[in-house]
């Protein structure tokens, strides 16, 4: 039997960021810049090869102790609420969120309001529903009514993918654990998810 | 209460409340018998505006907070298909409902404190001076002047408006400009001066019913009468009615500038000295010390003997509770009673 061996390292986001724009941030059409990345082993640097244009840029990242990641242990027999929707009408909701509000409470039921995102804000508060009918909504799935919160603040990064995404699946699990997947199409039609978990921020009544 | 604005309206009742974001912080909404009311006030109480939306509760709120209702103008625009507003005088809220498109909605539960009415006092009809204008006119000679402009002051006479800044009486000459616009009765769709007049207010303010007007293509009218009396601006069609009521700076009588003046014809200025001499110079351009003026001018302000006035806007005259029934915009003068207090000192 052969185990695949999983390699973990640690190194600093910034630094990776700045060297995978070693060539300018801007993007200019017809060019594209090369990644090969090597990796030796434990104690040694994270090694990036980086080519454009014909030139080549050699990153020498060094690596730090890797923490465990937290384990959500979100898993997909546990979930209880689930709905995939069409980007563009999240994007719309979540750039016009109340930010006075330190909560968005989500809200998915088998019966009206079906998936509602609400806001307690300074003003008063606002509720964005999506008709399980909408043609913005690809499935619903929801067997329990679920309200649950969470923190504006951590949800607040989320924004970032859903703005590059064409879909999003929202879950929650019977914890109220929240798990927002978006699916992201590059340029040349690769795709790639982003995954962003959540727990929610305090108890609230399930009817 | 419970109102439904549909379609199109829904952008036009996002802009009115937008154009009122700039005069003060709180919205007053007050349903009459004639439509939705909505108003405000600036803190110094020397501009108002209210827009009366048409088809003895009152209340206000944070216009931010309504203002973020109707955030993205391009949005509503495309997404929004009604817009119902519902009163709960129980739990003092008032509710907006976004009925969008792809069986979205929106709902806004705004809260909102119990307020007096608040009505400004004026007469539109019994101005000396009318004027009418597209908005792409008033719109065009705003942009000359900076943004960070304070005052202007408007001049008359039987067939010509003289639009200029109104320069601080402690601003140095060499370092002040002066900007003064000319525009003929002609470029107007309703020119009619009775007296002769200049009046100074708060270009600021006014600039939040230009940009309503532009965008909904409403013609502005303007109403004035003497200086301290307050310049009425307004825009009506078939949906709403919308009045913008600002403050002018008073005249002060022991500067006030003759009115039979033999040199012709120049609009009188709240500001002009009384010096016949130094005004005459002003009116020789080649000669002008200060800067130059095409044109009837205004007596240049290099002059080293011009004194400046006592600056006072003159806040509007508010009554604090006004019958019901009563035609907001055609309430007649009938009491000179000032509920705010001048900025400056009283004479």
């Amino acid at each position: 039997m052969f185990l695949e061996d999983l390699v973990a390292l640690q190194i600093n986001l910034t630094v990776l960021l700045d060297c995978l724009n070693i060539f300018g941030g801007t993007t200019t059409p017809g060019i594209s810049t090369a990644l090969r990345m090597c990796y030796k082993g434990y104690g040694y640097p994270l090694t990036l090869f980086l080519e454009e244009g014909g030139v080549v840029t050699v990153c020498k990242i060094n690596t730090q102790e890797p923490e465990e990641p937290i384990d959500f242990e979100f898993c997909s027999t546990n979930v209880t609420n689930k709905v995939i929707l069409q980007s563009e009408s999240l994007k719309e909701a979540f750039s016009e969120l109340d930010m006075t509000s330190e909560v968005l409470q989500i809200t998915m039921s088998p019966s009206q309001p079906y998936f509602r995102l609400s806001t307690f804000g300074n003003a008063g508060n606002a509720h964005y529903d999506y008709s399980k009918d909408s043609d913005m909504m690809e499935l619903f799935k929801c067997i329990k009514t679920q309200t649950n919160r969470y923190k504006m603040s951590l949800l607040k990064p989320s924004t970032k993918a859903l703005a590059l995404s064409c879909k999003v699946s929202v879950r929650t699990d019977n914890r109220g654990f929240l798990s927002l997947q978006y699916l992201v199409r590059n340029d040349d039609g690769q795709i790639c998810f982003v995954e962003y978990y959540c727990c929610p921020d305090e108890e609230v009544e399930e009817d | 209460m419970h109102c439904v604005v549909t379609g199109g309206n829904v952008k036009v009742l996002a802009k009115a409340i937008h154009s009122l974001s700039r005069i003060g912080d709180d919205l007053y909404v007050e349903p009459q018998e004639d439509g939705l009311a909505l108003r405000s006030v600036n803190s110094s109480r020397s501009a108002y505006a209210c827009f009366l939306l048409g088809d003895n509760f009152r209340c206000k709120m944070a216009i931010k907070s309504v203002q973020s209702v109707f955030r993205s103008l391009t949005t509503l625009e495309k997404t929004v298909e009604k817009c119902h507003i519902d009163l709960d005088e129980q739990k003092n809220r008032l509710t907006f409902t976004l009925h969008c498109k792809h069986g979205l909605l929106k709902t806004h539960n705004l809260s909102f404190q119990d307020s007096e009415s608040l009505q400004a006092v004026f007469d539109k009809d019994s101005c000396a001076n009318v004027f009418r204008a597209q908005p792409r006119l008033l719109v065009d000679t705003v942009v000359h002047f900076p943004p960070s402009l304070e005052e202007v002051t408007v001049s008359v006479s039987d067939e010509r408006m003289w639009v200029r800044n109104h320069v601080e009486e402690e601003a140095e000459a060499s370092k002040a400009m002066l900007t003064e616009l000319c525009l003929a009765s002609d470029e107007f769709d309703h020119f009619a001066v009775q007296a002769h007049n200049s009046v100074t207010f708060c270009l600021k303010e006014l600039r939040g019913l230009l940009v309503f007007a532009e965008s909904t293509g409403l013609p502005i009218s303007m109403y004035f009468d003497e200086p301290g009396s307050p310049v009425v601006l307004s825009v009506t069609d078939s949906v709403l009615e919308g009045n913008f009521v600002l403050a002018t700076l008073s005249d002060d009588p022991s500067l006030r500038k003759n009115s039979t003046h033999t040199v012709a014809p120049p609009p009188p200025d709240d500001f002009m000295n009384d010096d016949i001499d130094s005004y005459l110079i002003a009116m020789d351009t080649s000669t002008a010390p200060g800067p130059s003026t095409t044109g009837p001018p205004p007596p240049s302000l290099a002059d080293a003997t011009y004194r400046p006035p006592n600056k006072k806007f003159r806040s509007l005259f508010f009554g604090s509770v006004l019958p019901p029934s009563s035609q907001m915009s055609t309430q007649p003068m009938t009491s000179q009673e000032v509920l705010a207090s001048d900025s400056d000192d009283e004479t």
